[in-house]
């Protein structure tokens, strides 16, 4: 990814997670963590991670940020009000980011830094020798072309497949207990 | 070409924007959000490891990018029992501020 995108997208996510505390407004909080996501997405595609973007952007601004989209109007929230705002926890805050960004930035000063290993055509070659002369993924890396779906679903299900199950029984659980949670308690 | 420094830079931004939110906004929704901002944080850098640290074959990392599908998983269960909880919170005590919600206190 060019650096100049790097940082386009990188801006639209620090921005909107920065005006989803400053917005006094719940919905417009919630539409800023919309921007934010969106900007991630596009920093996850630029890591060739397609399948992580694609989902990233379905799963949370897609289902997620409508369901809060959805509660806040259901609960009828009214702003905060403007004149209480006590400066205690605003100092708080801003004193951990401080304290948070200077470690930070003292540990990446120390830590190696590396750039990014080339995802060309001879790294595909080499790579497609390691699964079978017929498969999808194989004949993807000859072409020059990054599989990604196809390696994700392969790592899946072959190495993960036992925690794939447990996180089906965790949706199964977490459905009931919205169910029952949501359900008006007999007075 | 970003590096990776730039990459782990702004996720922790990202992530410190997060933290700042949990502990200055009142408004539990917003708090819950601020903690979304968190876990994504996370999920950047997993992805920035996994493409920065190719496996053997030289391809990126695929056991991040699994541990990043986790975790958007159980993240939509989480916000799932979660708003139910702020439903049922707000049910039972007609406010959402954690100002308001003092219980337990001693």
């Amino acid at each position: 990814m060019p650096s100049y995108l790097f940082w386009l997208f990188s801006v639209i996510m620090l921005v909107g997670g920065a005006a989803v505390i400053a917005f006094r407004n719940p919905v417009a909080s919630a539409l800023s963590v919309v921007a934010c996501f969106v900007g991630l997405a596009g920093l996850f595609i630029g890591l060739s991670a397609f399948f992580v973007g694609v989902i990233q952007i379905l799963v949370y601004t897609g289902a997620v940020m409508v369901l809060f989209l959805f509660i806040i109007m259901l609960l009828d929230l009214k702003d905060e009000e403007k004149t209480a705002k006590p400066l205690g926890p605003i100092a708080a805050g801003i004193g951990l980011v401080a304290a948070f960004t200077m470690q930070l930035i003292g540990v990446l000063s120390h830590s190696p830094n590396t750039t990014a290993p080339a995802l060309d055509a001879q790294t595909f070659t080499a790579a497609a020798t390691g699964f079978p002369v017929s498969s999808k993924i194989a004949a993807n890396l000859l072409n020059g072309k990054l599989p990604d779906v196809h390696l994700i679903g392969h790592t899946l299900f072959t190495q993960y497949n036992l925690p794939l199950q447990i996180l089906g029984v965790l949706l199964l659980v977490a459905t009931i207990g919205v169910v029952v949670l949501s359900k008006r308690q007999a007075d | 070409m970003a590096s990776l420094n730039d990459y782990l830079l702004v996720s922790g931004l990202l992530f410190a924007i997060g933290l700042a939110g949990v502990v200055v906004r009142r408004n539990i929704i917003v708090v819950f959000m601020c903690l979304e901002l968190m876990l994504s944080a996370a999920n950047l850098t997993l992805v920035a490891f996994s493409r920065f640290h190719p496996a053997a074959n030289g391809l990126p990392d695929y056991n991040g990018q699994m541990l990043v599908f986790f975790v958007i998983t159980v993240a939509a269960a989480e916000v799932a029992v979660g708003l139910a909880i702020i439903v049922a919170l707000y049910r039972a005590r007609q406010t959402i501020h954690t100002d308001d919600l003092t219980s337990l206190k001693g």
